[in-house]
């Protein structure tokens, strides 16, 4: 679940291409290429790192707030497909190492 | 600003913008998707199918210091993989530092071979790495039906080859097969060997193109052939790999997965051995040429600013095709099997699954435009299986490697 106040980021397996219609996302860890169509939804990803939660990349890019649903199941998918991670929270296996 | 410039990627302004993916993949983008490299025209094989007619090594070849530059030219328009093919890649004698610079580059490397080189040494060294993906090339499913095309001993080649991979623990090697009418009906048996050697596999569509121009009509899948295959690739689904080489067939029904369009230009391309890039693998002609990476501006400048490739991501017109109401779904099919086979490239395919192409096939006076180029290697008559068809040249020189797709080996230019 990605939630508004929380802190994301592009996975560091990701890189992202722009074209015209958005951009290119080729994950270089699973060998898989997602297509990106909203340049809007490109600069969200990639403002996510710079602002302090998932509503400030959201503003950044000027997105309206009645689009922030829409946003956020989008997101969702590429955090499913290993696109964007949580930033700043304990990973599961460095959880394991601290307990 | 040229108006070529804004036509095609530098000004949303002009671009039309929304639609679906497909539309604005036609449209053309910043770098190609899926680039293949073909690293020498040179090839210990002499496949009667061959795409790039290769054989002997043209001695314009680019050297190791010009290939670094053009990964280094990858890694800056973020091209993310490469194709590598040939010829016989890995006879480069930089071949295994080359793929070392790439995948250290950020260009991962998928390359297809006839797995000539691929000794238990190097398999260990390949199920090392990352970013490296092996295509072993076999067009039969035993070596009775592989060797015809390819030549004697080539199936044996290649299964030496996905042994020293499997054993050494190099995951998922990919089979590529060219379908074909002598093996069309082993498809069943490609996929039972892939799955013995953890591969996957691969089928791509025999293309009228280099020596395939000269077998084309006694090798392509005949319209019964091609229902069946239709049928086994809707069955198998995503686990086969098609390279999207059989878009033509959308017109049985539901389209295959995959992009269903010529990406000819707009998200594909080829950089050949001397750096010469044309719109795809299977156009190595003159008339698809679009520039030569060593000219001022590099890669980059060819893909972005020639005419020929601003002509593709231009609206086509489609001619009769544009009234079929299968239209939306094959696109009119591959331009390079048009053009190599003498069909106007805005009518239909050669292989048009509606028969729409059946009375041009047949039309006196279809002219094969003429090979702008080959690179086979003078027939050594005798050491080639004989490829029996009626009116075939029989091959005469050794067999050529996968990628390669060379049809008419063996064809004797001093016997014609």
């Amino acid at each position: 679940m990605v939630m508004l106040d929380e802190p994301w980021q592009l996975s560091p397996d990701v890189a992202l291409r722009t074209e015209p219609f958005g951009a290119l996302a080729y994950n270089f860890r699973t060998r898989r290429l997602t297509f990106l169509k909203r340049p809007e939804l490109v600069a969200v990803i990639a403002g996510l790192s710079a602002g302090a939660d998932v509503r400030e990349a959201l503003q950044a890019a000027s997105v309206p707030p009645v689009q922030w649903c829409a946003y956020l199941k989008a997101l969702e998918s590429l955090a499913a497909a290993g696109t964007i991670q949580p930033r700043g929270c304990i990973q599961p296996q460095q959880q394991e190492a601290a307990s | 600003m040229t108006i070529l410039d804004e036509r095609i990627s530098t000004a949303p302004a002009v671009r039309p913008t929304g639609g679906s993916l497909l539309d604005q993949f036609e449209l053309g983008l910043n770098a190609p998707i899926c680039l293949t490299w073909e690293l020498t025209y040179a090839c210990n094989l002499a496949c009667v199918h061959c795409l790039s007619s290769s054989g002997k090594r043209d001695p314009r070849e680019l050297s190791t210091e010009q290939c670094e530059a053009v990964i280094d030219e990858l890694q800056r328009m973020q091209v993310f993989y490469v194709n590598i093919g040939g010829g016989e890649p890995t006879i480069r004698p930089d071949f295994w530092h080359l793929i070392q610079y790439a995948v250290s580059h950020q260009v991962g490397v998928k390359f297809s071979t006839n797995g000539v080189r691929v000794t238990p040494e190097r398999a260990a060294f390949l199920a090392s790495t990352d970013y490296v993906d092996v295509q072993i090339s076999l067009d039969g499913a035993t070596a009775e039906v592989n060797d015809r095309v390819r030549g004697t001993g080539s199936y044996d080649m290649a299964i030496r080859a996905l042994d020293n991979l499997s054993v050494s623990g190099f995951k998922d090697a990919k089979i590529s097969v060219v379908v074909t009418r002598e093996n069309v009906s082993q498809l069943d048996e490609f996929k039972a060997l892939a799955d013995r050697h953890g591969a996957t596999l691969r089928l791509t569509r025999l293309r009228p193109s280099g020596r395939g121009a000269d077998v084309w009509d006694d090798l392509h899948p005949t319209a019964a052939q091609q229902r069946d295959l239709y049928n086994w690739l809707i069955q198998a689904g995503p686990n086969v790999l098609t390279g999207d080489s059989f878009f033509h067939l959308a017109g049985f029904g539901e389209p295959l997965p995959g992009l269903n369009l010529c990406g000819a230009g707009r998200v594909v391309c080829l950089i050949d051995p001397i750096g010469d890039v044309y719109a795809c693998p299977f156009a190595i002609h003159d008339n698809f040429l679009a520039g030569n990476i060593t000219a001022l501006g590099g890669f980059q400048n060819v893909w972005q600013n020639s005419e020929l490739f601003a002509d593709l991501r231009s609206p086509q017109t489609s001619g009769a095709c544009t009234k079929c109401q299968h239209f939306d779904s094959c696109r009119g099919g591959c331009m390079a099997a048009k053009f190599f086979t003498g069909l106007p490239l805005d009518g239909p395919d050669p292989e048009c699954v509606q028969g729409f192409s059946e009375d041009a096939l047949l039309q006196v006076g279809r002219t094969i435009p003429a090979a702008s180029q080959d690179h086979s290697k003078p027939s050594k008559r005798g050491q080639e299986p004989v490829f029996l068809q009626l009116g075939m040249l029989s091959p005469a020189t050794p067999p050529v490697h996968g990628c390669a797709q060379s049809p008419i080996a063996g064809r004797d230019p001093g016997a014609s």
